[in-house]
């Protein structure tokens, strides 16, 4: 089994090459929008003027925003500011009231879960496109005092999995396809999960399913649960490096109804952090982020997750491959 | 008065913990259902008991026999003390997660897992109590023919009761404060409201650290007045 997770990786490791080649050279041409007069990849110059300016940069509690908080504090940190960071923030609440209080100058958020958790958006409501995801996100945090940057290209969103036998054997393609299924499934997800109406509430709601059971677990063993057997369901990131290293293994199951909400990363700052700090503090971040590609954030989890490298080499690994920095 | 007393950064109030405690509450992120309340409190609250007491008594069983043997024989000294300061660093999430590979996540794993935490202060305690029985009675009840069962069980233990019955209210303390990692182990306790804050909010947040406060001093309260029955009464008056 190691060895084919391994042959696995390698390929990952040589789609990383390619996307990251790729997504530099054609992040010009790219519709987004939002980078027009950037010249796209580049190395970031540090800028001595900035040296006056202390940030804090921010992230949630596990990997993927620990990477992201990484990349942006060591981009920043190569434009020429003085950056610390407090990559340990326990939830999207604690993260949100740090940046209002000003006790962080920024962190990553997926647009979805600023719409859906400080904002009271129904999961149904959450705009599909990035951009339009973005636009009605700023629009709120404005109202706040702060302010979102453009979007990174990937998304993530939660999803249900299964092993790729159970799929076969239950014939589950879509969540839909679970009806008078899930009564003898049963289902695992983070503790929070139970009670969200962008996972169990709204498979609830929005689907009519019922499981056979569900069991809190913490985010760390979401594939475990489904390798000892022990779940028939786990809840999933789309992010994840299993889901493109072990594709033989695991699946997800469409979600045919919109209940996860995918979300591509925004930076929140308050808005007089980011008018204090410069015109480099928003042009690093959204420079940075252009090659934060889905398979590049897959292979960046699969090095902190499944290698067990530290976010902050992760991080700078990206930089230096994207070409951002020396 | 005691919310006066709460620095002024603190973004819950005690006013809004005993409201989440008794009253459901409006959530940001579950659609309109409201959590928190009476009902809820209950439930978590059995559990995070039932697992603490499963919890505490697989710990006893384990460490009381092998302690008292140990105190008795005056052996290994080394591996009950040395047991007791190591124990004390094992890291709880790690090993449930490193059993969630043999045994899976849920109320087994949990209950080892908190075992584990119960079982130095018991085993510690059990050994230094009964060494440290005055060994004037001891002798004298090998000298009338007592057996070493009965020394044991008859002389040494009930003069030990104090040190055996310390080392037993620490593991529960310990035990049933930890029993809060609960929800990422498969078993909802109490710290459903300490964890997920996205949920519960900071009212629910602090209801479930006072909840959890009050469920240690409870039990430590009762566990102080089983000591006291179980003290003959001549140990009594000699700590008076």
């Amino acid at each position: 089994m190691r060895n084919t997770t391994q042959r696995a990786r390698a390929s990952v490791a040589v789609l990383l090459a390619l996307f990251l080649s790729l997504g530099v050279a054609a992040c010009g041409s790219s519709n987004d929008g939002s980078t027009e007069g950037e010249e796209g990849g580049g190395a970031i110059v540090s800028n001595p003027k900035n040296g006056k300016v202390s940030l804090t940069i921010g992230s949630k509690n596990f990997p993927e925003q620990e990477i992201l908080g990484e990349i942006y504090a060591q981009a920043l940190k190569a434009a020429g500011y003085k950056v610390k960071s407090a990559l340990n923030l326990g939830s999207e609440t604690v993260a949100h009231k740090a940046v209002k209080s000003g006790q962080i100058s920024g962190y990553p958020e997926y647009a979805s879960t600023a719409l859906t958790s400080f904002f009271g958006l129904e999961p149904e409501e959450v705009p599909a496109g990035a951009q339009a995801a973005y636009e009605k996100a700023n629009e709120e945090f404005e109202k706040e005092g702060l302010t979102a940057f453009p979007p990174t290209p990937f998304a993530s969103a939660n999803a249900v999995g299964t092993l790729k036998k159970t799929a076969e054997k239950e014939g589950l393609k879509t969540i839909s396809d679970l009806k008078g299924k899930s009564e003898h499934l049963s289902l695992y997800g983070s503790p929070e999960c139970r009670q969200r109406i962008d996972c169990l509430a709204g498979l609830e709601k929005y689907y009519g399913l019922k499981f056979k059971s569900f069991t809190p677990v913490d985010i760390g063993l979401r594939y475990k649960v489904l390798e000892t057997g022990q779940a028939d369901l786990s809840i999933l990131f789309t992010t994840d490096a299993q889901l493109s290293a072990e594709k033989d293994k695991f699946v997800i199951l469409e979600d045919d109804k919109h209940v996860f909400p995918a979300g591509n990363i925004i930076f929140v700052s308050k808005a007089s952090t980011a008018e204090k700090a410069g015109p480099d503090y928003e042009k690093t971040i959204v420079q940075v982020q252009e090659g934060l590609t889905l398979p590049v954030m897959q292979e960046l989890d699969a090095r902190v997750e499944l290698e067990k490298q530290s976010p902050a080499k992760a991080a700078a690994a990206y930089l230096e491959e994207a070409g951002y920095t020396k | 008065m005691i919310g006066a007393l709460l620095p002024p950064f603190l973004p819950a109030s005690i006013g809004g913990a005993i409201e989440f405690i008794f009253e459901p509450q409006s959530s940001n992120v579950t659609g309109g259902k409201k959590v928190g309340g009476l009902e809820q409190v209950i439930e978590l609250t059995l559990n995070q008991l039932e697992v603490t007491l499963f919890a505490l008594l697989l710990a006893i069983a384990i460490a009381l026999p092998v302690g008292l043997y140990l105190g008795h024989r005056g052996v290994g000294e080394l591996f009950a003390v040395g047991l007791g300061n190591v124990g004390r660093a094992v890291p709880e999430l790690a090993l449930i997660a490193l059993m969630a590979a043999v045994i899976g996540v849920g109320l087994l794993n949990l209950t080892i897992a908190l075992a584990v935490l119960g079982v130095p202060p018991i085993l510690t305690n059990a050994f230094v109590g009964i060494r440290q029985v005055d060994r004037a009675p001891v002798d004298a009840a090998r000298g009338i023919g007592m057996t070493e069962a009965e020394i044991l069980f008859k002389v040494e233990m009930p003069l030990a009761v104090p040190t055996l019955m310390a080392g037993i209210r620490s593991a529960t303390i310990a035990i049933v404060a930890t029993a809060t990692i609960g929800p990422i182990a498969g078993v909802l306790t109490l710290g459903d409201f300490i964890i997920n804050n996205n949920v519960y909010g900071d009212n629910g947040l602090l209801a479930g650290g006072i909840l959890v406060a009050l469920l240690a001093l409870t039990l430590e309260s009762l566990l102080a007045w089983l000591q006291r029955l179980l003290t003959s009464r001549g140990l009594q008056l000699s700590a008076a």
